[in-house]
């Protein structure tokens, strides 16, 4: 039986990679996220200077939407891609940041620009802005990789035409360690949007 | 004040991470909002905690900002007239 939704592209970035498709389209030695995903931007010729104001997690999900979203020729006005996120930290990186800046009561100087990404789904928010994404949007957060709760909520989407596209996956961001995997769901693809394809994708099996 | 001015935009520029933006390109009189260095909303809470920690000033009201952020040499002569360190 044919699937009635199908993975179009996606997106893996990780330890200094960066892979499209299942193809590795950029590589760096750079273990520290800040110079990696620095690279990362001017390797792709992204013109985008808020990029550099985000928080860790807001830069690594908009450089996955980048690569995949740049090939869709998106209209210039809006479109209508519902983003479909989840992780297991959260907002964390960012939020210790926050915490660092109050702990100490004879210098308490948070940050605004800190503050305003202690919560995960602003990355989605970037994303929208950037691409002009008038859609559906949420971010959840789990204790693993959730591949059939990204599969039911997307098919939902699709299904009741609250959009036209789902831009799905998982953005982590905790520490030294960080990952994005992204995929983009339509109607017309190859790929079966299936639990046991998305995982394969995910662990690159 | 020269000194200051200098230190001011050392400072709007690692702390708002204008990349790709040196010192020697932000003229005294240049707008740091709209069409000058496009600063934001966010920038500004930033520059009025920037006041508070580096230099002992604090706004009572953030929309005194506007006024004080007008430009670099703003700023400095804002900063020399009322800073408490």
């Amino acid at each position: 039986m044919r699937a009635e939704f199908f993975i179009k592209s996606f997106c893996r970035i990780e330890n200094g990679q960066v892979m499209f498709n299942g193809n590795t389209i950029f590589t760096t030695e750079s273990e520290i996220f800040s110079n990696f995903s620095k690279e990362t931007y001017r390797h792709f010729e992204i013109s985008y200077p808020k990029f550099f104001k985000m928080d860790n997690l807001s830069k690594l999900a908009f450089l996955a939407a980048e690569i995949i979203l740049k090939n869709e020729n998106l209209d210039a006005d809006k479109n209508n891609i519902a983003l479909v996120f989840s992780n297991r930290a959260s907002s964390l990186d960012t939020d210790r940041k926050h915490q660092k800046s109050i702990e100490n009561s004879g210098s308490i100087f948070p940050s605004p620009a800190v503050f305003v990404y202690t919560l995960p789904n602003i990355c989605l928010g970037e994303i929208s802005i950037r691409h002009r994404l008038y859609s559906e949007n949420s971010f959840f957060i789990f204790e693993k990789f959730n591949a059939e709760h990204l599969q039911l909520y997307a098919h939902n989407l699709l299904r009741t035409k609250k959009a036209e596209k789902v831009l799905c996956g998982w953005v982590e961001f905790d520490g030294d360690d960080y990952k994005a995997f992204l995929y983009l769901v339509e109607k017309n693809a190859e790929i079966p949007h299936t639990v046991q394809k998305i995982e394969s994708l995910y662990y690159n099996e | 004040m020269s000194d200051l001015k200098q230190e001011l935009k050392a400072k709007i520029i690692e702390q708002l991470n204008l990349e790709d933006v040196t010192i020697s390109e932000i003229d005294d009189n240049d707008s740091l909002f709209g069409d000058g260095l496009g600063l934001d909303s966010i920038d500004a809470l930033e520059l009025i905690v920037m006041l508070d920690k580096d230099y002992g000033i604090r706004l009572s009201d953030p929309k005194e900002g506007k006024k004080i952020f007008e430009s670099v040499q703003v700023m400095a002569d804002y900063i020399e007239a009322n800073r408490t360190k």
